[in-house]
This record gives C-alpha cells, structure tokens and sequence, in this order.
C-alpha cells in the first residue's frame, strides 16, 4: 500500500471511529432521557451507571497501560482519591457535587504527578508491582485516619441532597438520574480523551516508549515528560467516576474506593478488547460487564471464577485483546480498527 | 578540519559503578570516525553519553561549537546528534512506515517528512517494498537498514550507528558498511560507527579511535590504525 493510499484508509478509519463513538454517547443520553420517563428503562439506567463507573476507571487506565504500556495495576487509587476528596468536601463544606467532581479531579491529577515522580521510575513488573503498592499503602492509610472516617468511612446525610433536582425528581429521588448524567460525561470526556491520545503526536510518542523506551529516547522524545503528562491523563476519569460514585453511594469506604477487585476489573476490560485501541476500551468492557452482571445474577458465589477464566482466555488465545486481534488479521483492518 | 564534536576527558557510568575514566574524542565535519574495542570497553556508553541517555559525571560534550554536557537527550536530537542503537531499538509492533515516521519526531524533522522519506528510500529502495509490514517481522538485515533509515529521519547532522553489523552475515553486514559509506558520501552526514568488528569499522572509516577499558588507548588514520602490528595482534586475529 503506497503513502497515499494509509492515509485514506486512516481518515476513513478515524470516520468509523468517530461514528461508533458518538453513537454510543447518544444511545446512553437517549436510555437516561427515556429512564427520566419510562420505569422500564430504569433497570438499564443502573446496568449502565455501572458499566460507565467501570468503564471511567478503563478509559483512563487505556492512557497509561494501552498506549504507553506502563501496567498500572492500583489504577482504582484515582477513583478512590476522587472518591474521598469529593466526600470530604461535601461531608465537611457542603460543597455541590459538581464542584467537587472538578477539585477531585485536580487532586487525582497532583497526586498522579507526585505517585508517578516516583513510581514512573520503574518498568514492567516493578512498576506494577509498585502500583499495587501505592493502592494499598493508600488504603491502610485512609483506614486509619480519623478525619476521612477510618474504617467505617463518612456518609453523608439526606440533608445533603435537598438541593438537587431534575425533572420533577427532587434531593435523594433524583441521584439516580443525575449521576447517571454525570457518568456519562465522564465517559465522553475519556473517550475524548483516548481519541486525542490515539491521533496527536504526543500518542505516537506514548506508543513509541510501549515499544522500546530507550529507542523512544533516542529519537528524541521527552520520555520522562511524555509518561508523566500519559499518567495525570489516565487519572483524570477515575477521579470523577470516584466522585460520582460517592456522592451517588453517599458513603467512601476504603475497601470500596481503594479495590484491587476494581483495578483488577479494569485491566481485564482493557486487555480483553484490546489495549491501546479505542474501540477495544468499549468492547472489553462492554463484554466483561455483561458476562459479570449475568454471572453475578445467575450464578452469585461463581462470578469471581471468570476473573481467571477471562485472565487465562486472554493470556492464552487473545493476548491482543478483541480489537488487537481483528487488527492484526489485515492491513487494511489494522488502519479501519482505531 | 573544522569538528562537529569534540567531547573532552569524559567521564560517567551506570549507578555508581565508572565506565569510561576520561574519554576524549573529535569528530570532523563530514567524516567518518570509528570508535572500536573489545567488549565491555565502553564504546556503547560512550555513545549513550554523546546522545544524553547517560549523564555525564565529569567532562564536556561540544556539538558545533555548542556545549551540550547538560542538554537533555532529546534536544540534542532535535539539535542534530541522533543515535541508532545496538540490537536495532526498532518497534517491532509498528509499521516500517510507521517506525519511519517515528524518526522525525522532533519539531525540526517533522515539517520535511516527505522529502525525508524520498531521500531515505533512494538509499533503503528495499524499505519501500516493506512500507506495510511490521517490523518486527523483518529480516535481520532489513531491521537494521530501517533502523539506519530511522536515524536519517531525524535529520542528523552527526549519525552514531552502534554495532551495525551486530548478528548478520557478513555479506549483509559488508553492504550495510557501504550504505553507511554512501550516507556520508550523497547526505554529507557526519559519521560515528562504533564496532567490533575492527576490520569493517577500519574499512569505511577516515580515522579511528582504540577504546579500552574506558580510556582512549590509540588514535589515528583509519588505515595507520589498521596497519598498527598491535591492533593487528589484538583485534584482528593476526600473528
């Protein structure tokens, strides 16, 4: 294929993309529209309230693991750091949850930055095992201070939410709804995202240190600077899933915010569908959140199996992911699949 | 001869632990330069230094008059010093076309990829033929032309090529020396090879440096060096 002839297939690729991408936006507004006026459409309005808080943490995960191949197995630490920065301001200042959404996640971002300073430093299995670290170390720490309600965590009181409304559902009848709008632009956000990464040069700098960092360096990229900025991105969408979530759930508790189980679940959706791909973060998590919430209802004590059945299906015939794969079956696939 | 680099009594080494224990070398404008030894001399270190990878502990890094001891890596690239490392550092998962663009990805290389990539297909023509496959699936001889071709995409005005001839058979490996030749000789690029393989090192380059552990041992004309009884003894498997 001539010069001329990849860049065509590109753009009509990026086409696809953007099509599938903004169709799935709009199917979502349309359910949480109709949810707003349909008790039918409730029961799909929670699924997916579920599948987008999985999916925030996979959009943002897809950044750092998918493009830059830095595993970060603790991802859930963003999602819980938006999740207590945003309680303890509305636990403690009353302050609205779209504010605190917004402070979450800057904090997410600083703390990315002050983690990464560190942990950045190393490759592979160090660095994801330095991952699991800090998520932990996070964890036992919010455990035990007083201040963000230790063990037992904070709650918010019912008083909280007399303030909010939407369509004729008032204070804590319409969280549902609003944070199912809010995850939803968290969702948008991340894909977003993920297409900036996917097409700028700067994700072609990300994909080069995947490959070989110390020949990404030689060519000239700012390694350092590019897997730093990929990091701070990546903790952007968790944060505001975590704040969403809290506010939605009412309480943080650190077991909850601060889940290996989370991060675990994140990392199966981005493999599965294949990391570094967009399309992959939506399949992956489209597949896994399905397969669990069947497992989940059908088969209640069974649904931690399909973590090692889907790690092994993965590990064994897919290790491309869904999308990886399709991609890999033809040229032509590889610049239609973004 | 004007240099285009000149590093003097440098020093540095990974962690702690010193490799190079006052190197200094001088690269003329438009040679070739062949910096060789025996395993574990630091030639490797050397260039890693030169291209910033490696900081330097002591000594100074000149690059057209300019001190870059302590420029980051990657503006040395964008400032012309580009290195292509041992064992290729290609991205095997990328596109031959893909890893090419890679190469200009600093700001100056960037706005003549087209022309660029004309220049580097008149030397690599079999580049061409490979534009779609990954390059991880090339042969040994291809990966280190597009390794070379990657190089010249970044527009270099001095091109450090480590091990070139690293795992091929010697037929491939004579070619690849003579398209080096050539990129000196049509591009006009500033040449540093570093090899050990003393005798196709000695063949293409004007003047040669002898590195052993860590210092600079002997220097001279490519073709002096060559005839030196002791180079002939140590590296060439003479008696």
């Amino acid at each position: 294929m001539e010069a001329k002839n990849i860049l065509r297939e590109l753009a009509r690729g990026r086409m696809i993309t953007n099509i599938t991408v903004a169709a799935i936006i709009l199917a979502l507004l349309t359910i949480g529209i109709g949810s707003l006026y349909s008790e039918t459409l409730s029961y799909y309005r929670e699924t997916l309230s579920t599948f987008m808080m999985l999916f925030s943490v996979v959009l943002g995960l897809n950044i750092i693991l998918g493009y830059t191949g830095y595993v970060s197995f603790g991802h859930a630490v963003f999602f819980g750091i938006g999740g207590y920065t945003a309680m303890v301001l509305m636990y403690y200042y009353g302050v609205n949850v779209y504010l605190a959404m917004i402070i979450a996640a800057l904090a997410a971002m600083a703390a990315a930055q002050a983690i990464g300073f560190i942990v950045l430093r190393l490759r592979g299995a160090y660095f994801a095992i330095a991952t699991i670290a800090v998520l932990e170390a996070f964890r036992v720490i919010v455990s035990n201070v007083e201040y963000l309600g230790g063990s037992e965590g904070l709650q918010l009181e019912a008083s909280y939410y007399t303030g909010y409304s939407i369509a004729g559902y008032r204070g804590q009848m319409s969280v549902h709804y609003i944070a199912y709008f809010l995850l939803l632009g968290t969702v948008t956000l991340g894909l977003l995202l993920n297409l900036y990464v996917s097409r700028s040069q700067f994700g072609a700098g990300l994909r080069a240190i995947r490959e070989d960092e110390d020949a990404a360096e030689a060519i000239g990229i700012n390694t350092w600077k590019f897997k730093t900025l990929a990091y701070v991105l990546s903790s952007i969408t968790p944060a505001l899933a975590g704040a969403i979530i809290a506010w939605k759930r009412n309480i943080v508790l650190p077991e909850e915010f601060f889940s290996l189980t989370l991060s675990i679940e994140s990392i199966i959706s981005v493999m599965l569908g294949g990391a570094g791909t967009v399309l992959g973060t939506v399949t992956g998590t489209a597949i896994y959140h399905t397969v669990k919430t069947i497992f989940l209802t059908s088969f209640p004590s069974l649904h931690l199996i399909i973590f090692g059945i889907t790690i092994a299906f993965i590990a064994e015939v897919l290790p491309m992911g869904i999308i990886g794969w399709l991609r890999l079956m033809s040229t032509r696939l590889r610049f239609l699949l973004e | 001869m004007e240099s285009i680099l000149e590093i003097d009594n440098l020093h540095t080494g990974y962690g702690k632990i010193p490799v190079l224990w006052g190197v200094s070398l001088r690269v003329e404008k438009g040679s070739i330069t062949a910096l060789i030894g025996s395993n574990g001399a630091g030639k490797t270190t050397t260039l890693r230094a030169i291209v910033g990878v490696l900081p330097t502990w002591k000594g100074r890094i000149v690059f057209m008059g300019e001190d870059v001891t302590k420029t980051p890596s990657y503006l040395r690239v964008e400032k012309g010093i580009v290195l292509v490392p041992e064992g290729r550092g290609i991205f095997p998962q990328m596109t031959v076309y893909e890893n090419l663009l890679m190469g200009a990805f600093n700001r100056r290389a960037r706005s003549k990829i087209g022309d660029s990539l004309e220049r580097v297909f008149n030397i690599f023509p079999r580049l061409k033929e490979r534009l779609n496959q990954k390059a991880g699936t090339l042969s040994g001889g291809e990966q280190q032309m597009l390794a070379i071709a990657r190089g010249l995409m970044a527009l270099p005005k001095l091109l450090m090529v480590d091990e070139a001839s690293l795992g091929l058979a010697p037929k491939l490996a004579i070619e690849i020396m003579e398209l080096i030749k050539r990129i000196r000789e049509e591009e006009g690029i500033s040449i540093l090879v570093v090899e050990q393989n003393v005798h196709y090192a000695l063949n293409i380059a004007d003047y040669a440096y002898v590195l052993e552990t860590g210092r600079i041992r002997m220097e001279g004309p490519a073709n002096e060096i060559a005839k030196n009884p002791e180079i002939i003894r140590a590296y060439l498997g003479m008696h």
